[in-house]
């Protein structure tokens, strides 16, 4: 049973690099699938200058990892990561990572997909907008699709 | 007993503090009870939770229902909108 496996989470102000991260887990043996998903910061047709990226401190890290552990049990995985970034993030930056291993990949296709949308709902990380104008720019609605795609798990 | 209260994105704005101690009153027994009594702070307490039902809540980092109640040995209560990470 691979639900032995101890996930990797962390918040950091800091670009991650995925090739550092995957070789970090260390897939082999039984690995035989290694998903990876980046989240990006889009420019919005040239009109963001930036994201700014608050999260509760805490509880960021105690949410990803509960819906790791989840993922964990149920997925036969070999490897998982979630890093997600805070502070100002310049569009074409990147935001998030999810790594998911397993021994074929379907589990490490689903698994990288539920981790991404239990992220986006449950995970406590909030987005505000710097306009390319200089002005003020709102934060950013949670939308309806993301808890859709939450449900269907 | 005293318990923090931490605010995030626009709650944290609209309010205007990002966390405060306060001390629960005894007509305090659920969450929503809690927003309802916040609300009567002021004018930034009344624009944040405005709309009760899109605020999101955690007691001691886990995401809580507004019906649920809130234990004696809850010590921090988080109020932030609807999440926008990933």
């Amino acid at each position: 049973m691979a639900g032995a496996i101890t996930p990797v989470v962390r918040v950091q102000r800091a670009d991650f690099d995925m090739d550092t991260e995957c070789a970090a887990l260390a897939p082999g043996g039984d690995t035989g699938a290694l998903v990876t998903f980046t989240g990006l910061c889009r420019d919005e047709d040239g009109t963001l200058g930036a994201l700014e990226l608050e999260h509760y401190p805490g509880m960021a890290e105690a949410e990803m990892t509960r819906i790791a552990n989840e993922a964990i049990e149920r997925w036969p995985l070999t490897a998982l990561a979630a890093i997600h970034r805070t502070g100002r993030i310049l569009p074409g930056e990147n935001i998030v990572l999810v790594i998911a291993g397993s021994a074929h990949r379907g589990a490490a296709f689903e698994a990288a997909s539920f981790v991404m949308d239990f992220l986006k709902s449950r995970a406590p990380f909030w987005k505000k907008e710097h306009r390319t104008d200089g002005s003020e720019g709102d934060w950013v609605e949670a939308k309806d699709g993301d808890t859709a795609a939450m449900r269907r798990w | 007993m005293p318990v923090k209260l931490v605010y995030f994105a626009w709650v944290r704005e609209r309010i205007g503090s990002a966390e405060e101690t306060i001390e629960l009153p005894e007509s305090v027994s659920t969450v929503a009870d809690l927003l309802d009594h916040l609300e009567g702070r002021g004018e930034g307490y009344a624009a944040a939770l405005e709309n009760p039902q899109v605020i999101r809540v955690a007691l001691d980092h886990e995401h809580t229902p507004h019906d649920r109640p809130i234990g004696r040995d809850v010590r921090e209560i988080a109020l932030f909108p609807p999440m926008t990470g990933g």
